[in-house]
């Protein structure tokens, strides 16, 4: 009975993954036969890091600057729902409205966003951003970039990118929006009604009492956010990648469809920095959550 | 009423004159953020039904509509294939929904019912697993399917293996989130008292009977809620659709729009109509089980 899930979870997920772990010490190209695979050892790595270091770093801090951009929308998201469990009038109307996004999908969702937000003549963006016009999701300009003594091209967002995390913004709030809303509806009412008798005021009895009792909830919201945030690649991908967006999940996918399909070596070892990355913050969500469960 | 929930009667009642502008100003804030949160598709719609170069262009994107029409989504719905893109999407959508949830509730039954050795073993692998990066999997996947051998009549290539056909993403999609759907049912099922199965099996019933006439049944609200949010989820998928489908008119409606994209440069009124038709299930999904859907999230969160 559990045979057949187990078997094609574990065929088409994990022996996959850990396939592509052994293809990154390997240099092969996709069109010649298993034969061809040669052990190059760590050379994959030592490019990556070195010769192709501009790729590998820009991707990383576009990576970043989403885990810290996304969770600042968690936090947004909580404080809606926190806000929304206020016994408010309507609360489901609200509710409703700021979840929407969540139903689409990221690729829809810069889809729409680019026919009347990014656009360079008529985008809503462009009436609020200072300065010309810019064609946003054309536009690969940076923001801001700072110079690093070990990396050639500077390091910064682009404009582009900017663009997408407003996009990515309107989308994630709702999502943990709900996740705490269910969240509070389940503190226990005893707990608030005593933190207000010992005289807390609102910051303190939630800073204190309320978040503290939610931390299944956290332990959740920090993983999607983090996971998230690395796995990033709809919004880019459908976009058809604008200059300056490049993260992870486009580095790889890039690397292991190129011309000639001929950088599977290289594509791996971009697959399992990225796969290291997010190893840590699901093993860590695993601990939590079986730990007090029943091991 | 009180500014905050939070504070007893008793103390409210002492700051009542403050209360009354807190609670207008959190209106207004939820009423701010909500027109916010309803411009990007609200203008998307509205000007769907305007023409491009001879109205919004030259007009303002706010501005009164010259004329309205329906021609954006019918140039859409044509040039962009769309009756067979989403034809795609309804040929990966709707079995792996049904394989999803039939294995993951078979595997969720084992682990709940029986005390099995590996029970939290497995529940931790697929767990893990469905957080894993999908771009990480894809290079052995694909070569996996190129080698597999499979009847072209089977399919809609002739390349006689699975690679390119759609039963290779209703596999990998199956495989991905059986391990999802397993951890929720599996919590929802550990509240169904082991009695009722024990009486049934006393009864005489076998395994498979019991999972079918009794297990399932009970389930069913789990089921619906889930049902819901894998639908939207399999729906937008976007990137095996794109890796596995050489070609953009294969491709499921999600994983087309990066063609789209590249189609249609610079109307934006036709990639407005174009977007919106794209949403308009999930939406519809939404609208009307919006209870399930939430619930459906929710039930991932909570601890079984």
């Amino acid at each position: 009975m559990v045979g057949v899930p187990a078997a094609l979870h574990i065929g088409l997920v994990w022996i996959p993954a850990a396939l592509t772990v052994g293809l990154s010490f390997a240099e092969w190209d996709n069109l010649a036969p298993l034969s061809d695979i040669r052990d190059v050892g760590f050379r994959n790595y030592w490019f990556i890091f070195t010769v192709f270091e501009g790729d590998l770093f820009g991707a990383l801090f576009n990576n970043f600057v989403l885990i810290i951009w996304l969770t600042i929308c968690s936090a947004v998201g909580m404080l809606f729902a926190y806000l929304l469990d206020k016994n408010i009038r309507g609360s489901r109307f609200y509710q409703s409205v700021y979840y929407f996004p969540v139903v689409l999908s990221l690729a829809v969702v810069g889809f729409i966003w680019k026919s009347t937000m990014f656009s360079r003549d008529r985008g809503l963006l462009n009436t609020l951003w200072p300065g010309g016009p810019i064609d946003f999701v054309g536009d690969g300009t940076k923001i801001f970039s700072f110079d690093l003594p070990f990396l050639d091209p500077a390091l910064g967002l682009s404009k582009n990118f900017a663009a997408l995390l407003v996009a990515m913004a309107w989308r994630h709030i709702g999502y943990i929006m709900v996740m705490y809303l269910a969240g509070l509806k389940a503190v226990d009412q005893a707990l608030r009604e005593a933190a207000a008798i010992d005289g807390c005021n609102e910051w303190q009895a939630f800073r204190r009492v309320i978040f503290p009792s939610l931390k299944p909830i956290n332990v959740i919201v920090v993983v999607i956010t983090a996971i998230e945030a690395l796995r990033a690649y709809d919004i880019i991908a459908a976009l058809n990648e604008p200059r300056g967006t490049d993260v992870m999940g486009t580095l790889v996918t890039k690397s292991l469809l190129g011309e000639g399909g001929g950088r599977v070596g290289f594509g791996s070892a971009y697959g399992v920095v990225m796969l290291l990355l997010c190893l840590g913050f699901i093993i860590w969500y695993v601990i939590n959550h079986y730990r007090e469960s029943e091991l | 009423m009180s500014d905050t929930a939070v504070v007893a009667p008793p103390a409210a009642k002492h700051k009542g004159p403050r209360v009354k502008p807190m609670r207008l100003l959190l209106y207004a804030f939820l009423t701010v953020m909500a027109l916010a949160w309803l411009v990007p598709v609200g203008t998307a719609v509205y000007n769907s039904f305007r023409y491009w170069e001879a109205d919004t262009q030259p007009n303002g994107a706010f501005s009164l509509p010259e004329t309205l029409t329906l021609d954006n989504y019918r140039d859409a719905w044509n040039v962009g294939e769309m009756a067979k893109t989403f034809g795609n999407t309804a040929f990966i959508v709707i079995p792996a929904l049904f394989f999803t949830l039939l294995l993951a509730a078979m595997v969720a039954y084992a682990c709940t019912r029986y005390s099995w050795k590996f029970n939290i073993a497995f529940l931790v692998l697929f767990t893990a697993g469905n957080l894993m990066p999908q771009q990480v999997l894809f290079q052995p996947l694909f070569q996996f399917f190129k080698r597999m051998p499979w009847p072209d009549i089977l399919s809609d290539t002739d390349t006689g293996s699975l690679l390119g056909t759609k039963i290779a993403v209703i596999l990998i999609h199956v495989a991905f989130q059986v391990g999802f759907c397993t951890f929720v049912l599996s919590n929802y099922m550990k509240t169904i008292p082991k009695e009722i199965d024990e009486a049934a099996a006393v009864d005489g019933a076998g395994v498979w009977r019991r999972f079918f006439k009794i297990i399932l049944p009970l389930t069913r609200p789990a089921l619906a809620a889930l049902g819901t949010l894998e639908f939207t989820w399999l729906y937008n998928d976007f990137f095996w659709g794109a890796v596995l489908l050489n070609r953009g008119d294969e491709r499921p409606i999600t994983s087309s729009i990066a063609v789209l994209n590249g189609q249609w440069a610079s109307d934006f009124n036709l990639i407005a109509a174009a977007s919106i038709l794209i949403a308009l299930p999930t939406l519809v999904v939404y609208l009307i089980l919006q209870k399930q859907f939430i619930s459906g999230l929710t039930l991932g969160a909570s601890k079984g």
